[in-house]
């Protein structure tokens, strides 16, 4: 027999980094595959109307890519639901129905996600191409739809809502109250425009390098300013809404954004603080911007800010790393910004890329860029929910599995991500050189490129 | 019937799906890891590799569905059944990252070396996969997974005979099944010799599968008595005979070359046994815990039901859509 043990911390500790590291890996292909398609679709949309066999050739391998990455997206999307009962049956056991109906829906969002991405793939060259081009659509409405269910289940865990427990027991669960909680809006939102900046910002970056090596043929230079477009439009639009997620985690979860900032006292006219490191119980080295955080949290100079001295200590968050992770996801945004007005400028001007080899270096690296703030933006979601695992309800230490060795399957579980994340990129890789680009692509070098 | 009934019976749905279509996929696995040498093996892994690719993904979506339904609308059973079997359920979930992505990868790799590596990862993980869901079913169905958090033990309840017992006949079915299929296919592509070979194959693994049952209620005589008792007297007893005949009709149809009929009568005797499963072992779903005790609240087992109502009309033409397509193109070329 086992007795009943509670999980022991290496073991809470365990389950923990294994749900991240999951999650962190799935949240990468997620995203490509919601803003991917809808790249794909807009090149071959342009390929039909101007004609040209560049956008046609992009769309092509663009849609090859992903269908390995579609694959992935799968088995490693699979692997979470999985989790989210071999490592929290606690959490599913009561309140799994309160978060069922997003992941009913998403259910069918996969369905049609998968059955139109068979047609999309495996009929390119059966269908005639308008219907074929629409055949995109629904991948990329079910993709957009997938991302707002899934993450507004993941709301539902920062601002639990419309339930009343009872004996262990959820009684008078109101579903769509708790799917459209108060942080679903600004999360769900923030989150599909994160994904069509990281698809956006990987795929332009792969043609800035190409185009570093020497590579500056229409093809490339199209392969650049297509995606690079699509993520510049979006990046100002994000960080307004980044701007309306942070003043919903004052309304919704204060000690969180206490930790954000690294706020130990509740007072008016706070600083905001740049950098710096917690010890102590106080802030240190940061650089501060009077009145700033008050500003910006509730257009007031002398708006009171909730510090982490309102809440327990045994309730807070570790404030170091919910602070940093905050300052790289803005530090990044802020960048990417700078990055798309100088893209802006240069079209406004001479409707041409901007000529700096330096214009280059930062698309080839926005792409990391973006996904180390849509990482950094997770950790800020998740780690500053801590210790919670559903917001003021259930605590993760109480959720977790309480059977021994989860220490084991978290290193056999990192083992099967490394050897996946060296074959993916691997694979891509070869895909991308398998078959080389011709120099100048004619009509025949089009058509002559499978997809499937 | 009620809101949990209903949901209970769509449950069991998505998992017959599951095991009808996924079942097949993973089979295909297996016959690809029993096709021989790279050189002798080529065309039968062509033939598997056709037949799956367009599909398992969407086949593949039931499994997903069956997972969500489980804790939207049992979610007790669902925590029970994931903390106790958490070293089955680990493995199989890795089997399937192996298995789908290799999968995706020998597709567009070219190397013989790569195709080989991938390849072998997909085989083998087709194998593992199926087995341990099969043992995580035999824990349930012996009455193992007591309700309750990880209140079961954690090696026994899946290394028991009924389990390993269960991992083997899911082995087998999915053997027997893609078999069935591919002998089909193979005749549509107007490959003979693979024909044959499937037939063989099929054959063969029709009696094994047959024997297996035959032990398996053998094993459930020693070991889970009460099951046995509602299989072979109870209300599940006319599902265990349309599995039987359903059966040896597949053998008789297969001697006889009828590869379309007897897609119909393997995939009915597949479906008997589940649903002979289900029925007997219906309210109880772990042990003393009943569906009326473990089910969701009606508010939302109403909105999830209600949304796969609405999401089945979007469905079901989509699909059309899919078969018609590739329908189109056959008729076309
Ligand atoms: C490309 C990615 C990206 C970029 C450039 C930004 N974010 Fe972000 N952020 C995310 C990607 C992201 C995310 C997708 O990782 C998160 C996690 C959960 C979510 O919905 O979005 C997130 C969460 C998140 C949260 C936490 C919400 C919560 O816990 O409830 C806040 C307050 C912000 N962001 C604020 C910002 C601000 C002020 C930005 C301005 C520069 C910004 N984000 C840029
Ligand atoms: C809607 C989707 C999501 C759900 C349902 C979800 C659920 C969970 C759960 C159950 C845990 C474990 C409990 C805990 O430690 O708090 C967790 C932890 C975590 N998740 Fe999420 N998560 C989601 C999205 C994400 C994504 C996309 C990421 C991407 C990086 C992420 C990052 C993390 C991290 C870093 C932890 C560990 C927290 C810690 O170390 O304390 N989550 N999540
Ligand atoms: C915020 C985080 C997440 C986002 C934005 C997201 C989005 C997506 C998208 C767009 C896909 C399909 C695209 C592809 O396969 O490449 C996908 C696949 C999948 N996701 Fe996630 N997901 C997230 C987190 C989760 C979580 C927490 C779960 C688990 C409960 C999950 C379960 C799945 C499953 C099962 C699949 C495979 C479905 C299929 O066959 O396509 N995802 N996800």
């Amino acid at each position: 027999m086992i007795l009943q043990l509670a999980a022991s911390p290496a073991d809470l500790m365990a389950a923990r980094m294994q749900m991240a590291l999951s999650l962190g890996w799935h949240i990468v292909v997620a995203c490509l595959g919601v803003g991917m398609p809808a790249v794909t679709l807009l090149a071959e949309w342009r390929g039909h109307r101007t004609g040209d066999v560049h956008y046609r050739l992009l769309a092509r391998r663009w849609a090859r890519a992903l269908g390995v990455l579609f694959a992935v997206g799968a088995v490693s999307g699979t692997i979470l639901s999985f989790e989210m009962g071999l490592l929290w049956p606690g959490l599913m056991g009561v309140y799994g129905e309160l978060i069922g109906l997003p992941f009913s829906l998403e259910g069918i969002a996969f369905f049609i996600e998968a059955i139109f991405l068979g047609v999309y793939l495996y009929a390119w060259d059966r269908l005639p191409p308008r219907a074929h081009l629409l055949s995109g659509l629904p991948i990329v409405l079910a993709g957009v739809a997938s991302a707002f269910f899934v993450v507004s289940a993941n709301a539902w865990m920062q601002r639990p809502s419309g339930f009343a427990v009872e004996g262990g027991r959820v009684v008078d669960a109101r579903p769509w109250e708790a799917m459209f909680n108060p942080a679903t809006p600004a999360l769900t939102v923030h989150m599909i425009l994160a994904a069509f900046m990281v698809s956006g910002f990987l795929m332009a970056g792969v043609y800035a390098v190409a185009m570093l090596r020497g590579r500056r043929d229409r093809y490339h230079r199209l392969g650049l300013l297509l995606p690079l477009t699509v993520a510049a439009i979006v990046t100002p639009v994000q960080i307004g809404v980044g701007d309306w997620a942070a003043h919903r985690v004052a309304d919704n979860q204060p000690v969180k954004l206490a930790a954000m900032e690294g706020v130990f006292t509740t007072a008016r006219a706070v600083p905001l603080h740049l950098g710096g490191i917690a010890v102590d119980g106080e802030l240190r080295y940061a650089l501060e911007i009077p009145y700033g955080l008050s500003l910006l949290a509730h257009w007031n100079p002398n708006a009171k800010i909730i510090g982490l001295d309102a809440t327990p200590p045994a309730d807070w968050p570790p404030v170091n790393i919910v602070h940093w992770a905050f300052q790289i996801m803005v530090g990044l945004g802020l960048a990417l910004l700078l990055l798309s007005i100088w893209l802006a400028l240069a079209w406004r001007r001479r409707r041409d890329l901007p000529r700096s080899r330096w214009f280059l270096r930062g698309t080839a690296a926005s792409g990391v860029a973006a996904v180390a703030a849509l990482e950094a933006g997770w950790v800020v979601t998740e780690v500053g929910r801590q210790p919670w695992i559903a917001f003021g309800v259930l605590r993760t230490a109480q959720a977790v599995n309480p059977v021994p060795g989860l220490v084991y399957g978290f290193a056999l579980v990192t083992a099967v991500y490394v050897v996946l994340t060296v074959a993916t990129v691997y694979v891509l890789r070869r895909l991308a050189r398998d078959v080389p680009v011709p120099v100048a692509p004619q009509e025949p070098d089009v058509t002559g490129f499978k997809v499937v | 019937m009620s809101l949990a009934e209903i949901l209970l019976v769509v449950l069991w749905v998505g998992l017959t799906a599951y095991v009808l279509f996924a079942g097949a996929d993973f089979g295909g696995g297996v016959w690809d890891l029993l096709a021989g040498g790279a050189e002798a093996g080529r065309r039968q892994r062509t033939l598997v590799e056709h037949s799956i690719g367009p599909v398992w993904e969407a086949n593949h979506v039931w499994l997903i569905f069956v997972i969500v339904l489980m804790w939207t609308g049992i979610p007790p059973v669902f925590a029970a059944v994931a903390s106790t079997l958490y070293i089955p359920f680990t493995l199989v979930a890795l089997g399937i990252i192996g298995r789908g992505a290799a999968f995706a990868f020998r597709k567009v790799t070219t190397r013989l070396w790569q195709q080989r590596l991938f390849g072998a990862t997909f085989a083998f993980s087709s194998v593992v996969t199926p087995f341990f869901l099969g043992t995580a079913a035999g824990a349930i169905a012996s009455g193992r997974v007591p309700p309750g958090i990880a209140k079961g033990d954690l090696v026994r309840s899946w290394t028991n005979p009924t389990s390993l017992a269960a991992g083997a006949l899911a082995v087998g079915t999915a053997a027997y099944l893609a078999a069935v299929y591919l002998t089909r296919d193979a005749q549509r592509a107007g490959q003979q010799d693979l024909v044959d070979a499937f037939r063989r194959r099929a054959l063969i693994c029709g009696v094994v599968v047959g024997a297996l049952s035959a032990i398996g209620l053998l094993v459930l005589w020693a070991d889970a008595p009460a099951l046995f008792t509602e299989l072979t007297s109870g209300r599940a007893l006319p599902l265990l005979v349309l599995s039987v005949v359903a059966g040896l009709a597949s053998l008789v149809l297969l001697w006889r070359r009828a590869y379309v009929a007897v897609r119909v009568t393997a995939a009915l005797a597949v479906t008997g046994l589940l649903w002979g499963w289900g029925v007997g072992q219906y309210p109880t779903l772990l042990p003393g815990l009943t569906l009326a005790q473990a089910a969701a609240t009606d508010a939302v087992l109403a909105a999830s039901l209600g949304s796969l109502a609405v999401g089945a009309i979007l469905l079901i033409p989509s699909l059309w859509w899919l078969y018609a397509t590739f329908q189109r193109d056959k008729t076309a070329s």
